[in-house]
């Protein structure tokens, strides 16, 4: 199967704090990957490093330039990272995610238009296409962001945190829908939810730092370490549950 | 006869004056509020007032002089903000005074006639000349296919400038060049509505059109169109009443906000029991 990109020696750093070290990694077509570690631990760092959001400080990302290019990836930030009270419309941030398919000279052709309709759909939104986004809600937000990412086709879909706002009614149809696009683009998912991710990516990166990548989707101890602290229950569905630090660390 | 020639000239350079002004500020202001750069704007053009001193110290046109300061000071301080380096509303606040400063300093040190300043503070249609009008003009045909061409990048630069940054490498030049496109506007607007006014020229407008719109394309040209109610309207009023053009504009242009805003509330409250209604211009509820 051939490779979409390759990260090689790679380290980031904000400042003086270096967030990403010597991490090597390749992302190859129709891959599912998972992305755990602990907050702080380079996670969304490493996709801003794919995206260009991010200079690396040493090392280097290589783009198989026959299928990808930095310019056309699909992507989810975490957080809002544009103005939720600009004045624009639902149905014109998703087609924002077509500039991937653009030049810098840009009419929304009417295909293009469609192409928006048929994705506003899909993600339930028909009722908001023309509403501004401070008029939805956060999970309303978070669809509009994923249909932003997914409308240009991109041959790699980078979701930070996905899960995030997603809703219990919503949640299965959200994975189902990703089951679907893996089939034409290669997905890497950073998530804390590891019970709910474990049965849907094909395989995992543990980043805390560095980087290691464990082909199958199975969860070992090892990955579990990666977040520095004891970890109880890992679970379907919706069991309320706290991650305590371990006694030792307390300092008492 | 003389009377009639005055007068003629009043009307035609009203009328553009007013047609371009509305065309520069509705397309320049919408960019402006949607991208929350107001205070920017208001930095921008006290800075200017710096390089209008100068023009007048050195002999050469004030209006250049206003423009080089105007874009130089603009690009520093996006300059400044891409690299983050600095608080961005303490610069601004810094730059604002510092440019009337030197205005002031220049402008006594000016040797003989001093000229008028009550005229670049709070604008004056006497000392707008044809050149003024022509440079507006073509100043509105550059923005309207700069718009027209660029539209959807400008959006979504402006929207959401990291996102842009995942898919195009030209995110900077573009906020520069749109940037240094401001300045100028405001520049060239001063001469109308004065330094202290030429802001609510740009901010007025805008916000008229979103009480009635959220869509950037249909805030651009409801904004042109209030821009033109307002300064025609201010041009006449000031005619007959013999007070100061600039003032009269902005005055003419709260009381147009006021007037939207509580038509588009009684509107509302009539509206609300019947729920199948989508009125074609809110887009909202």
């Amino acid at each position: 199967m051939a490779y979409l990109i390759e990260i090689k020696s790679l380290s980031a750093s904000y400042e003086n704090n270096v967030v990403l070290q010597n991490i090597d990694f390749k992302v190859n077509e129709n891959d599912f990957i998972g992305v755990i570690g602990p907050n702080g631990g380079g996670k969304t760092t490493l996709l801003k490093v794919i995206l260009g959001l991010i200079r690396p400080s040493a090392g280097s990302i290589v783009f198989n330039s026959d299928l990808i290019s930095a310019n056309t990836i699909g992507y989810l930030p975490q957080i809002s990272t544009g103005d939720n009270n600009y004045p624009v419309t639902v149905t014109d941030v998703i087609l924002s995610g077509m500039m991937i398919r653009k030049k810098i000279i840009t009419r929304m052709s009417a295909s293009d238009k469609k192409r928006a309709a048929e994705v506003i759909d899909e993600l339930g939104l028909a009722a908001m296409a023309h509403s501004s986004l401070n008029e939805l809600s956060g999970g309303q937000l978070q669809r509009v962001f994923l249909g932003r990412a997914i409308i240009g086709n991109p041959v790699l879909l980078l979701l930070d945190e996905p899960g995030n706002f997603v809703d219990s009614t919503f949640e299965n149809d959200f994975y189902e829908k990703l089951k679907d696009l893996n089939k034409r683009m290669a997905i890497l998912m950073v998530s804390h939810d590891i019970g709910m991710i474990s049965s849907h990516v094909k395989s995992y990166a543990c980043v805390n730092r560095n980087l290691r990548y464990h082909p199958s989707s199975e969860i070992s101890n090892e990955q579990l370490l990666a977040y520095g602290c004891p970890i109880q229950l890992i679970t379907h569905g919706e069991v309320p549950h706290t991650v305590l630090r371990s006694h030792s660390l307390d300092g008492r | 006869m003389e009377g009639n020639i005055l007068q003629y000239e009043f009307i035609v350079k009203g009328l553009l004056g007013a047609v371009f002004a509305s065309i520069t500020a509705g397309l320049v202001g919408t960019y402006i509020v949607s991208r929350r750069m107001v205070f920017l704007s208001g930095g921008i053009t006290h800075a200017s007032f710096g390089g209008i001193g100068i023009g007048y110290f050195l002999g050469i046109n004030p209006v250049l002089g206003a423009a080089i300061f105007g874009i130089l000071s603009a690009l520093g301080v996006e300059y400044l903000s891409v690299r983050q380096k600095i608080r961005e509303d303490s610069a601004i606040g810094i730059l604002w005074a510092f440019g009337m400063a030197t205005g002031i300093i220049f402008i006594y040190l000016t040797p003989g006639y001093a000229p008028n300043l009550m005229g670049y503070l709070f604008g004056s249609i006497l000392t707008v000349t044809y050149a003024d009008i022509i440079a507006l003009g073509i100043m509105s045909v550059l923005l309207t296919f700069y718009f027209a061409a660029f539209y959807r990048t400008i959006l979504y630069i402006s929207y959401d400038e990291t996102f842009a940054r995942t898919y195009s490498s030209y995110v900077d030049t573009f906020k520069y060049i749109t940037t240094s496109l401001v300045a100028l506007t405001i520049v060239l607007n001063i001469r109308m509505a004065g330094v202290v006014l030429v802001l609510s020229l740009l901010t007025i407008p805008p916000n008229i059109a979103m009480i009635l719109t959220r869509v950037y394309s249909k805030i651009i040209i409801l904004s042109i169109l209030a821009g033109f109610i307002g300064t025609a309207a201010g041009y006449i009023i000031s005619y007959f009443l013999g007070v100061p053009v600039g003032a009269t504009i902005i005055f003419t242009l709260v009381i147009l906000w006021v007037m939207v805003k509580l038509l588009n509330y009684l509107m509302r409250y009539f509206k609300r029991p019947d729920t199948n209604n989508q009125s074609p211009i809110t887009s909202h509820q």
